[in-house]
């Protein structure tokens, strides 16, 4: 039964001479197959480097014989990007602006399409938030005030143009004068304007130059502003008596506002964007709230 | 121990080939069961069926990696609940403390697959070839025909079993019936054949040739053990004390070993248990039942070699009665493992009952913090994710309560505070809320804000809204922004 005793060798393994705490450290070899393992990585690792650009030269590397390059897989996933993409920027470009709200795998593309682009082309003077630079005039996008009107067809048309754009000919354009820089009112007019803006604005003010200002008030601003600081979209002129303002509503800032003028421009986008980009960024602004 | 000297130790060593004697006995019939269970539901579970309703897949247990959901039987899981999968991960690392502390490298032994795969592939291997000393024998032979035949057969049948293990994989992350139609058809994605084929391979070589080799030198996993093992942790030893001197039985003086190598031929990672322990052991047992199994026939007791924990060497050798093993086994160690387990498991279990079929997070916007409009009204905007876990399309009302108010509320692009998520979908929708112009909210710098989803069920619902107990609501607090300073 039982088995011929095996007649190996004892089993004598060298330590290493290593020693602690009595625990000394044998000396066993490496398995073979390991040992091939690490030599077949090698020639994996070369192998990698005739497959795909590798080694340096004098006047560039070794482009491998795959004929792999990186630019041209981006490139490639682009276009297939493109290509999936085709038949919704069709609609986009052939729907009534209107209705790509309704339609809402169109909208799912336009929304988050529209945002890329305000992102890459909007956010430098509007935020990546819309949410505007009061300071120095950029709109904000997010609230239900418009200078030049928040329909889908309006903010398109000035997305397409832009405002005051000396390189588009339909672009939106609009000047207010310059009432202090030019010499066109007195200081003291221009003092009592501002207390009229003020008090129409429902602000604090002085009641006695704001009277006052109400004669200049109708005689150099309502033209544009509206009888009753209501504004008109048509010229961009804005609303003087809500509470959302373009460059600030203190003192200061309406008083710089009368004397120099304000004459905000923004760069048309049509022929750096596509239309469906146009359209997509336009659902996009109209979508952040403050859509008409 | 030799010191290395004249002659250098040779760097490389090739394997030297193991053939397990078969050996029968209570261990042996053990790793039976656990082979056939575990093999069991390692193949069948991917077959299992549960009716989730029309738009959900019907398979009971599938890892939907594409919509990233995790089936289970009656449980789904979406990404924001993988908490659920952390708390299965601390159960089973608390299950290994416990079960290593108390039994050792009883995972190695019994369940672990490269062992389990490995008792598959030997049983393969002794049906074509036979037992161990016809296996030496085909080993040390001459390639003839019928060494060619047999070698055929075993790794063809090896080979199937490996392509089925890698099959079953596959299985668990689509629906099992269609992809079995697709490889069947030659049709199946690319992603399945790779990993076909690669299951298929590795399980082909692991369990077919490397073996113990997989164990002595590419798992982490016994050098773990070692760490949670202490000198109550079974493990299987050979009480030298009662065996040595090892001799034939009837010469005098020798202790009950009579050296017949029975332990050292079924052992499938090829050593001597007498040597004492070791770390290739992986206390499969097989030993234990071949020296039993002799014992008996030579009318000795059995125990020779044991389950025993290092104490029991220590109190053995001073002429001690061996101690049950649940006297190592029931210790404070091995009860606060297991009191700790099975409260991570209740913890998840109430969890699972707890959690609601719908469920929402809101994100306040925070670029800008509010948006002062032309009233002067001032409006914060959120944006929610609605998820609905339930099969079919449901409507959600949203609302919102707070110590200040009144508001406005007003979802982006949709006419009311009512929409449509689909079945089994999350849905982002932005949420306007206004205060007044004037208003406490609007003055105060911020005030905190509970938004409420509450399940209409797969209607919209009246628009009288009357108060429904039995639908399900939920809520998550945020906070509203008002003018500050």
């Amino acid at each position: 039964m039982c088995a011929k005793k095996v007649t190996k060798p004892p089993h004598e393994v060298p330590t290493t001479g290593h020693e602690w705490d009595g625990i000394q450290e044998y000396d066993n070899p490496m398995p073979r197959w390991w040992v091939w393992i690490f030599y077949a990585t090698i020639i994996w690792g070369i192998g990698y480097t005739v497959a795909y650009p590798a080694w340096p030269w004098l006047n560039g590397v070794t482009q491998g014989v795959l004929g792999y390059n990186a630019r041209e897989a981006v490139a490639a996933d682009i276009a297939q990007m493109d290509a999936t993409n085709a038949a919704v920027k069709t609609q986009l470009v052939s729907v009534d602006l209107n209705a790509i709200g309704e339609d809402e795998a169109l909208a799912s593309y336009a929304s988050r399409a529209g945002a890329a682009v305000f992102k890459t082309t909007c956010a430098q003077c509007h935020g990546a938030g819309a949410a505007g630079v009061q300071s120095l005039g950029y709109p904000n996008l997010l609230d239900d005030d418009w200078l030049w009107g928040g329909s889908m067809e309006e903010i398109h048309q000035t997305v397409a143009h832009g405002i005051r754009s000396t390189t588009d000919a339909e672009s939106r354009y609009s000047e207010m004068p310059k009432f202090g820089t030019d010499g066109l009112l007195e200081k003291a007019q221009i003092a009592e304007v501002v207390e009229y803006v003020l008090q129409i604005s429902g602000q604090e003010h002085d009641a006695a130059l704001a009277s006052a200002g109400g004669t200049v008030y109708a005689d150099n601003c309502s033209a544009c502003h509206g009888a009753a600081g209501e504004g008109d979209r048509s010229q961009g002129a804005p609303k003087l008596t809500d509470a959302v303002w373009l460059y600030g509503n203190s003192r200061e800032a309406i008083n710089d506002s009368v004397s120099k003028a304000r004459f905000g421009v923004m760069p048309e986008w049509a022929g750096r964007l596509t239309e469906d980009q146009i359209r997509a960024v336009s659902f996009y602004v109209h979508s952040l709230g403050g859509g008409e | 121990m030799s010191s290395p000297d004249t002659q250098p130790p040779s760097l490389y060593a090739a394997r030297e080939p193991i053939f397990p004697r078969r050996v029968k006995g209570a261990f042996r019939n053990l790793k039976w069961w656990i082979m056939a269970v575990t093999l069991g539901i390692y193949y069948i579970t991917p077959w299992l069926r549960w009716d989730r309703g029309p738009s959900l897949p019907d398979q009971a247990v599938l890892v939907d990696i594409a919509h990233r959901r995790f089936f289970f039987f009656m449980i789904e899981i979406w990404p924001q609940e993988f908490y659920f999968v952390a708390g299965l991960l601390i159960m089973a690392g608390l299950g290994l403390f416990l079960f290593t502390s108390a039994l050792g490298r009883v995972w190695c032994g019994y369940a672990c697959p490269q062992t389990v795969w490995t008792d598959l592939f030997i049983l393969v291997e002794r049906w074509v070839e036979g037992d161990r000393n016809a296996r030496i024998r085909l080993h040390r032979k001459e390639w003839d025909l019928e060494k060619a035949r047999k070698r055929a057969v075993k790794w063809t049948l090896w080979l199937l079993i490996a392509a089925a293990t890698g099959g079953a994989w596959i299985f668990y992350f689509t629906d099992a019936p269609q992809l079995l139609h697709d490889l069947l058809h030659l049709q199946a994605h690319p992603v399945a054949w790779i990993t076909l084929f690669v299951l298929t391979a590795t399980t082909f070589i692991f369990g077919g040739f490397a073996r113990e080799q997989i164990c002595i030198y590419a798992c982490p996993w016994p050098r773990i053990q070692a760490a949670m093992m202490d000198e109550d942790t079974l493990t299987i030893g050979y009480r030298d004390w009662r065996g040595e001197p090892r001799g034939k039985q009837k010469t005098e003086g020798t202790g009950d070993c009579i050296d017949c190598m029975a332990c050292v031929n079924v052992c499938p990672m090829g050593i001597d248990i007498r040597d004492g322990q070791q770390l290739a052991c992986i206390t499969c047992g097989l030993c234990i039942d071949a020296c039993n199994d002799m014992m008996d026939k030579i009318d000795r007791p059995r125990g020779l070699i044991g389950y025993l924990a290092l104490t029991d060497e220590t109190a053995e050798r001073a002429g001690k009665k061996p101690i049950s093993v649940w006297k190592h086994v029931l210790r404070p160690r091995t009860l606060l493992y297991t009191a700790l387990w099975a409260t991570v498991g209740v913890g998840l279990v109430v969890a699972l009952f707890l959690r609601s079929e719908i469920d929402f997070n809101v994100t306040p916007i925070r670029n800008p913090t509010f948006v002062t409009l032309s009233d002067g009204a001032i409006r914060n905007s959120y944006d929610l994710r609605l998820r609905n876990k339930h099969g079919e399309a449901h409507w959600f009302e949203i609302s919102a309560s707070s110590d200040a108010g009144p508001f406005k509320m007003a979802l982006e692009g949709e006419p009311g505070l009512r929409l449509k998520v689909p079945a089994n979908e999350t849905k982002a929708v932005r949420l306007y809320i206004t205060a007044p112009a004037g208003s406490s909210a609007a003055t105060t710098p911020r005030i905190p804000l509970r938004i409420w989803v509450e399940d209409l069920g797969d209607q919209p619902g009246s628009e009288v809204t009357a108060p429904q107990p039995a639908r399900e609501r939920v809520a998550q607090d945020t906070i509203f922004n008002g003018r500050g300073h």
